[in-house]
């Protein structure tokens, strides 16, 4: 993959754009505008970004419940993401989900899912009625390393891999299934082995990195719309801030945390293209201001939202028309 | 007998007919393919339609139902075949936390035109984890429909009801009910999904039931014509959404109700009958409210234990002379 200026200032800005839009979140949860959980995902940027550059609007995204990084990168605007947690209507998912379940048809983002690995037999699903269509597109499932304990986990990949499904799985390990650390939970810690073990095209990668998680990527869905079967990325990487904001972080050390800060996805973005000489040519100023400007008008648009009417609270529970 | 059928040929014709009609349609299940189905519901259809369309599982019923949402989600109209009721337990999240919220969760974006069809029901000597009837606890949950075919005429047509809804829908085939045999007439217009059907008018007394139990309740009652009480039987059909209105309409009638439910008493779809006439018809009214349910036990081995614990027609007939009044 040869990085142009164009793209590398885009995927500086996007990363930049979760980092602060996280950062804003912290502070409208202390401010109790935005409440229930919140689980942040700053510190793995480079994977949101690396994986959704590989994929087209006809391709589908299935996600965790440390979702707003995932709906950004695939181009959810900020403001409806806000909205959604301020509880709006203007919401992606109507404000009926929250920080945890954002939906959005026009991407083709099905969520948002907070059961661990429960999005994983939805993937398959998708994948499979794809295969049957005969519809060249791609489905890309993304979970942390807790969901490799879970049953869910065994028989989606079994599944995708004996129907040769165009899956990405793109496990996201941050080192702890929220506060324990995998190495407590798992007699094998390298999860992309579990996933090599059910014959599926599998890969260990740097998820600090977003130029490696790109390549990464883009060969995953080429090779799946080559028709060869599901492949499975797993991705290194490490949470900054707490599990969710109700975690005093007893688990992990501080110094544990610093080590981590060190590899933080920007600044090894920033050290790589220093090093290909095109840093220089991205005006870091006007960056900032651009994104400080969209994470200002996302909360405003959030804070003027409508909040939906008592009378509509039964809706949504079946369909009110016919998609026959 | 020309025009007779067998309950599970019936749910196989509309299957077939289904596939024949909608390319979206497929079949997804334990042994639905090279085996011909668990109860033989899917026999021939492998070689009919394909491996494609008639997909042979592994063991995997949380995966593969989950699979079913996704293909849902993604434009089929796919048909999930549950072995047994009980191991929908395994799949109970998927089907909770996914098929039954996901319109919801999206603010009504993307909803799930899934079929799920399990067998239920004990009577089988089958034991305690082969023989339940779940399917009123199914219907505790908002964003799902549940139907319990009785009739050989049901089983054919709720499987095109179920699958022409955009939303969930389980259906509860009574495992001993597949060999049952009954008229089909596949021309006729299927009544809609939450209208309950009166299968016997009557004056005296009410009888609410439905999938296997209608029959005992059918046999019931003759014999209550015995002594000279008339009693109405009404199948449930769907026990979400609950046909209320035909359910008051006969209480305003006969003013006395038996329930015969297959689950369990407790937080049975009997209790919530109940709280409902209570709520709508409760001055309508001459005697208490009465039902009959399985007891309250896992489901034991031995025949003579089972046919204790299971709805017998002698326990109908007691019960609704209890509240007639008579012995």
């Amino acid at each position: 993959m040869e990085l142009n200026l164009t793209q590398a200032r885009d995927f500086y800005k996007q990363m930049l754009l979760i980092r602060q839009f996280e950062e804003r979140c912290v502070e409208l949860y202390s401010n109790q505008k935005i409440r229930g959980f919140l689980h942040l995902y700053s510190g793995e940027e480079a994977i949101a970004v690396g994986i959704m550059n590989a994929l087209t609007l006809e391709d589908a995204v299935l996600t965790t419940y440390r979702e707003h990084g995932h709906a950004l990168a695939r181009g959810i605007s900020a403001k409806s993401i806000m909205a959604e947690m301020f509880g709006k209507v203007e919401g992606c998912s109507h404000g009926r989900g929250g920080s945890m379940h954002l939906f959005d048809s026009k991407t083709r983002f099905y969520g948002g899912s907070a059961i661990v690995a429960g999005a994983l037999p939805l993937a398959v699903g998708m994948a499979l009625a794809d295969k049957m269509m005969k519809r060249n597109r791609v489905t890309v499932c993304i979970f942390g390393d807790g969901a490799v304990a879970e049953g869910e986990f065994h028989e989606s990949l079994n599944l995708a891999a004996l129907w040769k499904l165009p899956v990405l799985f793109v496990c996201e390990n941050n080192r702890y299934a929220m506060g324990t650390a995998l190495k407590l939970t798992e007699s094998e810690t390298e999860i992309y082995k579990k996933a090599a073990s059910y014959k599926i095209n599998s890969k260990q990668i740097d998820g600090m990195s977003v130029i490696d998680v790109a390549k990464a990527a883009l060969r995953a869905v080429e090779d799946m719309k080559d028709g060869l079967g599901p492949v499975f990325l797993e991705c290194l990487t490490y949470r900054f801030r707490a599990h969710s904001m109700f975690d005093a972080e007893l688990y992990r050390e501080k110094t544990e945390v610093q080590e981590w800060k060190k590899k933080d996805p920007l600044i090894v973005f920033e050290n790589k293209l220093q090093e290909m000489g095109l840093w220089s040519e991205i005006d870091l100023k006007a960056l900032e201001e651009e994104i400080k400007t969209t994470v200002d008008e996302a909360v405003i648009f959030a804070q003027n939202g409508t909040l939906e009417p008592i009378e509509d609270l039964e809706k949504f529970v079946y369909s009110e028309v016919s998609y026959g | 007998m020309d025009n007779t059928t067998t309950y599970r040929d019936a749910v196989r014709e509309a299957i077939r007919k289904a596939m024949n009609e909608d390319g979206r349609v497929f079949l997804m299940g334990e042994d639905v393919g090279h085996y011909g189905g668990c109860y033989a519901v899917s026999m021939g259809l492998l070689d009919e339609f394909g491996a494609e369309r008639i997909i042979d599982t592994p063991l995997s019923e949380s995966a593969f139902t989950g699979a079913g949402i996704g293909a849902a989600l993604n434009g089929m109209r796919p048909i999930v075949e549950i072995m047994t009721v009980n191991f929908s337990l395994l799949a109970l999240d998927q089907i909770m936390n996914n098929a039954a919220t996901l319109l919801h969760m999206s603010g009504g974006q993307f909803n799930v035109p899934l079929v799920i069809r399990m067998a239920t029901g004990g009577g089988k000597q089958l034991a305690a984890q082969h023989s339940h009837s779940l399917e009123g606890w199914f219907a505790h949950i908002p964003g799902l429909k549940i139907l319990t075919p009785a009739t050989v005429q049901d089983a054919y047509d709720m499987v095109g009801l179920a699958l022409a809804d955009s939303d969930p829908v389980l259906i509860f085939e009574n495992a001993l009910l597949y060999n049952s045999k009954g008229t089909l007439d596949t021309n006729a217009s299927a009544l809609a999904i939450g209208k309950a059907l009166v299968h016997k008018e009557g004056k005296d007394i009410t009888i609410l039931t439905y999938g296997i139990n209608l029959f005992k309740a059918l046999d019931a009652v003759e014999i209550l014509q015995k002594d000279a009480i008339d009693a109405e039987v009404i199948d449930l059909r769907s026990l979400r959404p609950l046909d209320d209105e035909t359910i008051m309409k006969s209480i305003k009638k006969t003013h006395k109700v038996v329930i015969v439910d297959d689950g369990w008493k407790s937080g049975s779809i009997s209790a919530e009958i109940m709280a409902r006439i209570n709520e709508q018809a409760f001055y309508e009214l001459d005697a208490p409210m009465a039902r009959v349910c399985t007891v309250e036990v896992p489901l034991p081995y031995a025949k003579h234990l089972e046919d204790a614990a299971i709805v017998q027609v002698d326990k109908i007939i007691e019960m609704a002379k209890k509240v007639m009044g008579v012995s």
